[in-house]
């Protein structure tokens, strides 16, 4: 019965494997800033040059940080929601306007409506390489303390909210 | 003909190389070989199997923007290094560290080598010859036609 019963076994273990492997994707990369404060920045505003933003700025509460840009197509798919999030949610949305053209932006937003509190304007990318950012559109998620929490690479879907963004911005809102 | 064949080619072979050091141009020799190093050692995270040295992806050339300008300014190998995986993460070496994470990784394949040789040396000892018991050694001779 043994012959049977080690293969079989071997078999099982490695189907198993195989099954949880396939759910997983293997370009997908943890971020290195969880735990970790939003990176200190002084950057001009998107729609108001003039004004300079600063890390500071978006502490205080549970914020949602979007990292887009126009040449970015997922980004241009995930705005329609994250205007809904900005209407319904009640969550603070700041965008950061990663490697891309400013008057294009605000072109951009101009037409196709301005979901964020405040939009940060990263030319360089600078600040995107201080969040590790790897892939537009990225959202991180910040406490009060402005501590990130929690990131998720990719656009923002229905699904993504309820499952994911939702609870963790609840569970952060609950703490003081 | 064929001299001025040979000489256009082995140019147009050395004009890549002479392009790549231009763009990163070095006052320092340590320097240079500290760059030339730490982009062999650094993954591309968007083209993920290609190192820093060899990616188009225009993260990949933000990256080495950040690595020459870092090296430029006298940092150290371990410097740059750790000002990438604070923002990137252990994945963008291209050597993973040894940490408890990653045992598995580096364990792995040994374990699995060592797990199929000994079962193989089990299979292939197992079903050696042996000597015949008597009993086949009769049916043998009855089969032979010993007393022919």
């Amino acid at each position: 019965m043994l012959r049977f019963g080690l293969p079989l076994l071997v078999l099982t273990a490695l189907l198993a494997l195989f099954h949880r492997g396939l759910s997983l994707d293997p370009r997908a990369l943890p971020s290195a800033l969880i735990d970790r404060p939003l990176p200190a920045f002084q950057r001009p505003a998107l729609l108001e040059p003039e004004r300079t933003i600063t890390d500071a700025d978006w502490r205080g509460e549970v914020a949602l940080v979007n990292v887009w840009a126009t040449w970015c197509s997922s980004c241009r798919q995930e705005h329609g929601m994250l205007m809904r999030l900005a209407r319904e949610s009640g969550v603070s949305l700041y965008g950061i306007d990663y490697k891309d053209q400013p008057a294009a932006a605000i072109a951009y937003l101009g037409g196709a409506g301005n979901p964020y509190r405040d939009v940060v304007s990263d030319r360089d990318g600078r600040l995107g390489m201080d969040l590790g950012v790897y892939g537009t559109p990225e959202t991180f998620v910040l406490d009060r303390q402005g501590v990130i929490r929690y990131r998720h690479a990719g656009p923002i879907t229905d699904q993504v909210w309820e499952e994911r963004l939702r609870p963790v911005i609840e569970h952060l809102e609950a703490m003081p | 003909m064929n001299r001025m064949l040979a000489t256009l080619l082995v140019l147009l072979f050395l004009a890549p190389a002479m392009a790549a050091s231009d763009r990163y141009p070095f006052d320092d020799d340590a320097q240079r070989e500290r760059f030339r190093s730490l982009l062999g050692q650094l993954r591309c995270v968007v083209c993920q199997n290609q190192n820093l040295a060899d990616s188009n992806a225009a993260l990949a050339r933000d990256m080495r923007r950040e690595v020459y300008d870092l090296v430029r300014g006298g940092s150290s190998e371990d410097e740059v290094v750790d000002f990438l995986v604070s923002r990137y993460g252990d994945f963008v070496l291209y050597r993973p560290p040894m940490t408890s994470a990653t045992l598995a990784l580096w364990l792995g394949p040994v374990l699995l080598l060592g797990v199929g040789a000994g079962v193989a040396l089990v299979l292939v000892s197992g079903s050696g010859p042996r000597a015949p018991g008597a009993d086949e050694r009769r049916r043998a001779r009855a089969m032979l036609g010993e007393d022919e």
